[in-house]
């Protein structure tokens, strides 16, 4: 049986989900995730490295597999390997960068990913999210730092109607409830 | 809600997203104990409070993370520009938007 000190547990374990066509809420699995920054010689050493093309379009996200860069700003990215373990990754990129001045911060544990999906998934985040979220304005494959209410988000727009959504650990259940209390009143499409 | 155009992100972002730094182009007298407690006390503690078009550094806090500056009438609010950290103040700023 496996330990149950060593078992990752999601601060939204113990939380029922909604589920459905029109809306739904999913914890995704774990994943180890990274701040990196570095200037353009890092960000291509790095490319290399991590096996994603860190983007250099302002608010793009690219992914290969289980893995994505989602551009943060000018010289930072959030680098996401679901399922694999940060020490294995880290080792993987510092290898690749050292001779290139850059920046690797493990955030694995600091923050947890919720998938928003369903018709209304759009609608729903827009009760707390300021940006305009309509697919001409945030296009598929979009992802920024934003705030759904007073909780700081990093929105990544997967697909038309899929959403993940990074956020601090503590927060989660909060962003869970007010999801799912928005979607209780979203209004008829 | 203001709608502020950060330089780095490349669009309009609701004002939310921001944090106000307050007047920009500031500068630090590279030597404080060589200048007057007068020089000192003015960079510390007196900021220009026109009616008008005032530069004023922003911060993108829940974005990119980037510090910046922006140009904006403090009785339209109207922004005029938005520039880079860095960047010096555009000498006439014009009305490139609405």
């Amino acid at each position: 049986m496996a330990d149950p000190w060593l078992t990752p547990r999601s601060p939204l374990d113990d939380l029922s989900l909604p589920v459905g066509d029109k809306f739904a809420l999913a914890d995704m699995p774990p994943a180890a995730r990274f701040v990196f920054r570095g200037a353009e010689a890092a960000r291509a050493a790095c490319s290399t490295a991590f096996g994603v093309a860190l983007p250099k379009a302002l608010g793009a996200a690219g992914s290969a597999g289980e893995r994505a860069a989602l551009w943060l700003g000018p010289d930072e990215w959030l680098l996401l390997a679901e399922g694999e373990s940060a020490e294995t990754v880290a080792a993987a990129i510092e290898a690749g960068l050292a001779d290139v001045s850059h920046a690797l911060v493990d955030v694995s544990h600091r923050q947890v990913a919720l998938e928003v999906t369903g018709r209304d998934a759009a609608r729903v985040l827009s009760a707390g999210c300021p940006l305009d979220l309509r697919t001409k304005s945030f296009p598929v494959g979009m992802a920024t730092r934003t705030l759904f209410d007073k909780v700081d988000i990093t929105l990544w727009r997967r697909g038309e109607t899929d959403f993940r959504i990074e956020v601090w650990r503590s927060f989660s259940p909060w962003l869970a409830a007010a999801l799912t209390e928005a979607a209780r009143g979203a209004p008829a499409a | 809600m203001l709608l502020i155009p950060c330089p780095y992100c490349g669009m309009e972002r609701p004002e939310i997203e921001f944090r106000h730094g307050g007047e920009a182009h500031v500068v630090r007298p590279p030597d404080p104990s060589a200048v007057t407690d007068e020089a000192w006390t003015d960079y510390l503690y007196f900021r220009s409070n026109p009616k008008g078009v005032y530069a004023e550094r922003w911060r993108h806090v829940s974005g990119c993370g980037r510090f910046f500056n922006v140009v904006r009438d403090t009785v339209s609010d109207r922004i005029l520009a938005s520039y880079r950290a860095g960047e010096p103040r555009p000498a006439a700023p014009v009305e490139a938007r609405r």
